[in-house]
């Protein structure tokens, strides 16, 4: 019983993790000495002098950033919300709230990863690019963010 | 003051007007207020506002006057005025019949509108305000910038979808809540309603409380805590009761 309640709080932080990191490093998209978004564009010049600038101001860009910060948001307020529940919720009841917040936080990450995918060649003019491991990690935090929300669901409190 | 006495100390009458000078009658200045820069797309139109503050009340000389100084160019031209009620619009220059006066001196305003934007109408333009015998002032410059699209400042969208998404999510909860309390409060009165009219049967809602959901137990907790205390309450009476005829 402890023991599936630790797993769940596992599962719950590690996607919290990812949903940070996926935020936060300016790695979504990398080439040639050279690596963009979310909110930095950073390139290293002959020399291996690093010059980084604010990454452009296109609304999709800025509708990506903003779905990110919301899914971290939405998991962060379901984490503190299962605590809550798990002192106040009465016998066999279910983490409804914690879950629907998880789930929308997976919903989030999902549809900023796909915002990206369509969008990202509107803002930057690579030719020779690939993904970066920001972006591999925010489609992994996806599915994970998903799992974690219909646990919840499913679960039941127990003593 | 006696006549004939030392001079001691300044007139008390001069200190008198002087204050009187400089706390009622302010330094007689106009003010003009003016947007610092302004933003248009290219064909479309754009309002130049410009406001005053006067020390005297607003004359019917009252005269206001645009002047506009091209981009990198050197000279001001006057593409504007507006004197003794009214306004007279370039018909020559550059901005021939596309300047049209939007100001009125009665509410302090002397704006213009210039329709049909062209980029060569990238420049500063000045708001200057007279207003007799209030004719001593700075005039303000407001810079016009054209693009071909207006672009929004970085954040608005930002803003916008995490703002929107957080009170849509919270404005449902509440919703829900809202609902689920009123739902339950009927509930509630209903159950009251069943157990005063089964009064003095121990009636046992044994089955019914399964399919009922979560919210039973806190109303089968209620009804017990009452049944409870009014059985605890019978005891101590009782208890009473006989301890007092023991004491006899």
């Amino acid at each position: 019983m402890l023991l599936l309640l630790l797993g769940i709080i596992v599962l719950h932080v590690a996607v919290l993790v990812l949903l940070f990191v996926s935020t936060i490093v300016s790695q979504w998209l990398e080439g040639h000495g050279h690596a963009t978004d979310l909110w930095q564009n950073c390139s290293i010049s002959a020399g291996n002098v690093r010059h980084c600038f604010s990454s452009s101001t296109n609304e999709w860009l800025q509708s990506v950033q903003a779905t990110m910060v919301l899914s971290i948001i939405f998991s962060v307020l379901s984490l503190f919300l299962f605590f809550c529940q798990l002192f106040t919720l009465t016998k066999g009841g279910r983490f409804y709230i914690t879950g629907i917040f998880q789930i929308l936080a997976g919903l989030c990450v999902m549809s900023a990863a796909s915002i990206y995918t369509v969008r990202h060649s509107e803002w930057h003019l690579y030719s020779d690019y690939s993904y970066g491991f920001a972006y591999i990690l925010a489609w992994v935090a996806f599915p994970l963010a998903l799992l974690s929300g219909v646990i919840y669901v499913i679960l039941r409190k127990r003593e | 003051m006696a006549p004939g006495a030392p001079w001691s100390s300044p007139s008390p009458v001069l200190a008198v007007l002087l204050f009187f000078s400089l706390v009622l009658c302010p330094a007689q200045a106009i003010v003009v207020y003016t947007d610092r820069e302004v933003h248009g797309a290219v064909g479309s139109r754009v309002t130049l506002h410009c406001s005053f503050w006067s020390s005297e009340w607003v004359s019917d000389d009252i005269s206001f006057t645009w002047r506009y100084q091209p981009e990198g160019g050197r000279d001001a031209i006057s593409i504007f005025h507006y004197a003794k009620g009214q306004p007279y619009i370039d018909e020559v220059g550059t901005f021939k019949e596309r300047i049209q006066w939007v100001g009125d001196p009665r509410w302090k305003d002397g704006s213009i509108v210039i329709h049909n934007l062209d980029y060569s109408d990238n420049g500063t333009f000045t708001c200057d305000v007279k207003n007799p015998p209030d004719i001593v002032g700075k005039t303000s410059k407001v810079t016009l910038y054209v693009f071909e699209k207006v672009p929004t400042r970085y954040g608005v969208v930002l803003g916008a979808v995490i703002g929107g998404v957080l009170g849509g999510v919270l404005l449902l909860l509440l919703l829900f809540y809202l609902v689920r309390y009123c739902w339950l409060r009927r509930q509630a009165a209903l159950q009251r309603r069943l157990s005063a009219m089964e009064k003095g049967r121990f009636h046992k809602p044994g089955k019914d409380s399964s399919k009922r959901g979560r919210q039973t137990p806190v109303l089968y907790a209620m009804l017990d805590h009452s049944r409870s205390t009014k059985a605890a309450s019978e005891k101590k009476s009782k208890g009473l009761g006989e301890s007092r005829k023991d004491k006899k």
